[in-house]
């Protein structure tokens, strides 16, 4: 599903990912764990193809192609998808509009035909449904004025609609309360299946109660340090990053 | 230029309208005079210090005096949707078209009609409304427009009366085989307790350059309500200098809402006195320029006496080469305390060269007021378009989206149902390139 080979990557010309490898397979849920600083958010923005974010050297292949050369919304198209640490607000865009949007113009990238609104409405509801989302949501402007918990679950709305293979999500758990956590646990599960992949990334163990990973990887100083099963979050929790930030040395 | 306009009198002065009324050609004369006193307004001006007049200076516009055979077309476009009961009047190249206007059933008290109509039927009343309202600046082209005024529309509404419907008035220019100025005065007088909605459309019909220079002077008496919404989508060699003055009193509202999408260069200049207590005025406007278009928004409002309000925001989206002006002034006076002032404008600069000079300005004499201004500048908030084309939307789709967004929060507020779709169209049509036959 996902191969990212020694990848380097700059911002503002300081070198943030220095020779990153990790391979994730279909059906698998992986996370990386580090300290404040060690490039994860980077990860998920070069991934995503965010501006200002500068690939020297290295791949990354997403389903076997190329994507580093492709516009964000391609590689939308393709599946990719990043739950935003800090989901932005958009004034004057209401939660639907946009997301019926995102919808058909991911639906046309691949070449399917577009819901019309009542196929929208009837997929959105029973999202909602699902993931236990109130409809009020909808009407707002996307993000505005959002709660925290609700900025976070209306991600895990936008995944649950968007389906896709392999779901980024950038330290979610921050700022959230149990329920929150809950709801968007609950909504990588549901998508969870033998032909998509999660990458979760996160500082602390907590939200990986709910989200069970098949691999955990240590994120220090641009580079994938130690990699174990999910025992090794909760080695982390108990010893921290120490012995791979150079601290302790 | 000066000259050319005062050609253009010579030549129409056995044409217009109103040779009989003495008082009426002494006023035609005294705004002859004062045009020629100051000519043209120059950059020299501080009311026109960014917005310069000399492109109008390059085209040979003739004046006219006779309405030309007609031109036909099937029916006037309309901002409303069909099925919606309206007033309407049709100007061709500041000509008023009977054929093409559908006056409707009018409620007892209110009265629709022409300038030309009025000097003939009661020029007596016309006499006490006409050039009434005093000019917080100077005024060249009011001056002018007074000299030639030709024709306009007229609204009266007697005290209390309230028309259910709106009023709609479609300007049409461009249709002479050759470039045409006019000079189109309008009026409006509503009476203590009346209301009325009035939402003007200007558009072209063929291909040649035009002037219109125009001027509505509005009163609106204590417990009045007047709404005034206004799409100017003239054509892009069209030049567009409109001046509205109006007079809000007691308690009374006086709700504006202008959209440019069109004229090569164009000036929307409105001055408001709130002269009664618990007077309310909102200015509000959208602009969409790109090419080479020059846009200009200018506002005065006086708070003559305590607790009046004034609620501005003008949204604009400059392109390309084109180029923005806001300049808008709150003057506070002396006795107007518990004035209530807010005054914002914010522009969305699509390229490097496009430009807005915002100039908001307080003047305040009255020492218990809250009155804010602002004035913002930018380009669109890379942080959404990111989010929005990381989820599949394509850069020009999720741009618009935005742009969207931005205007029509602005656009929402407007009171007139079924007008905001229309407006939300043409700026659809606008950020897919094309003007839509709005």
């Amino acid at each position: 599903m996902l191969e990212i080979k020694n990848l380097h990557a700059t911002v503002d010309g300081k070198e943030i990912l220095k020779g990153l490898d990790l391979t994730i397979k279909a059906g698998e849920v992986h996370a990386i764990m580090g300290p404040n600083g060690s490039g994860k958010s980077t990860l998920s923005y070069v991934m995503t193809g965010r501006e200002g974010y500068e690939v020297t050297e290295g791949e990354v292949l997403f389903k076997g192609k190329n994507i580093l050369e492709m516009e964000p919304e391609e590689r939308a198209g393709e599946g990719l998808f990043l739950a935003f640490q800090y989901p932005v607000e958009i004034p004057g865009v209401p939660n639907t509009t946009f997301l019926k949007e995102a919808m058909n113009s991911v639906r046309r990238y691949r070449g399917e035909d577009e819901l019309d609104a009542m196929q929208f409405v009837k997929l959105v509801r029973e999202k909602t449904k699902q993931l236990g989302i109130n409809d009020e949501m909808l009407k707002r402007a996307v993000n505005v004025g959002f709660s925290g918990g609700e900025k976070k679950r209306n991600e895990a709305l936008q995944m649950a609609v968007l389906e896709p293979c392999l779901a980024v999500l950038d330290e979610t758990d921050s700022g959230l309360d149990i329920d929150a956590l809950k709801t968007v646990a609950n909504s990588v599960n549901l998508l969870r299946g033998p032909d998509n992949a999660m990458l979760v990334i996160t500082h602390y163990q907590r939200l990986l109660d709910y989200i069970v990973p098949d691999q955990v990887h240590v994120l220090a100083q641009g580079r994938i340090q130690r990699s174990g099963g999910k025992e090794l979050a909760l080695e982390l929790e108990k010893k921290g990053y120490a012995e791979f930030t150079g601290a302790a040395a | 230029m000066t000259e050319a306009f005062n050609e253009h009198f010579g030549a129409l002065r056995d044409h217009l309208p109103g040779q009989n009324l003495s008082w009426l050609t002494a006023l035609r004369q005294r705004g002859l005079d004062r045009f020629a006193k100051n000519g043209l307004p120059t950059p020299r001006m501080e009311a026109w210090k960014y917005t310069s007049l000399r492109p109008i200076e390059k085209v040979d516009f003739a004046a006219e005096g006779v309405p030309r055979a007609c031109i036909s077309i099937d029916r006037a476009p309309s901002l409303l949707p069909e099925a919606t009961e309206s007033h309407r009047l049709v100007f061709v190249d500041g000509h008023f078209r009977s054929d093409l206007s559908r006056l409707g059933e009018l409620p007892e008290g209110a009265r629709i009609t022409t300038l030309g109509e009025q000097m003939v039927d009661d020029p007596d009343w016309l006499h006490g409304h006409l050039d009434h309202l005093e000019a917080p600046l100077v005024q060249p082209m009011l001056a002018l427009n007074t000299a030639m005024m030709m024709n306009g529309f007229v609204l009266r509404l007697a005290r209390g009366t309230v028309l259910p419907h709106p009023i709609e008035v479609i300007h049409l220019g461009g249709a002479g085989d050759a470039p045409l100025a006019y000079h189109p005065r309008n009026l409006v007088v509503l009476e203590e307790g009346s209301q009325a909605t009035l939402i003007e459309h200007c558009s072209h019909l063929g291909e040649q350059p035009y002037l219109s220079n125009s001027m509505t002077e509005i009163s609106v008496a204590d417990g009045a309500t007047l709404r005034h919404y206004k799409l100017q989508a003239d054509a892009l060699n069209a030049f567009h200098l409109a001046t509205v003055k109006a007079e809000v009193g007691r308690d009374a509202t006086y709700d504006s809402f202008c959209m440019t999408t069109g004229a090569r260069l164009s000036r929307n200049e409105v001055s408001v006195r709130l002269s009664g207590q618990g007077a309310d005025c909102h200015l509000n406007g959208a602009y969409l320029v790109r090419g080479e278009q020059h846009c200009d928004n200018t506002t005065v409002v006086d708070h003559l006496v305590p607790n009046t309000t004034c609620r501005e925001v003008f949204k604009g989206v400059v392109d390309d080469k084109a180029r923005a002006v806001f300049q808008g002034k709150l003057k506070v006076h002396r006795d107007a305390q518990h004035t209530n002032g807010h005054q914002l404008s914010k522009v969305l600069l699509l390229s490097d060269r496009a430009e807005i000079n915002a100039k908001p300005e307080l003047e305040i004499y009255a020492d218990d007021v809250v009155c804010s201004h602002g004035a913002t500048a930018g380009d669109l908030d890379h942080d959404a378009l990111f989010y929005l084309r990381a989820r599949g939307i394509p850069e020009a789709a999720a741009r618009s989206m935005l742009i969207e967004a931005f205007l029509g929060e602005s656009v929402d507020q407007i009171a007139a149902e079924g007008l905001c779709p229309a407006l939300m169209a043409s700026i659809g049509h606008w950020l897919a390139g094309s003007r839509g036959d709005y």
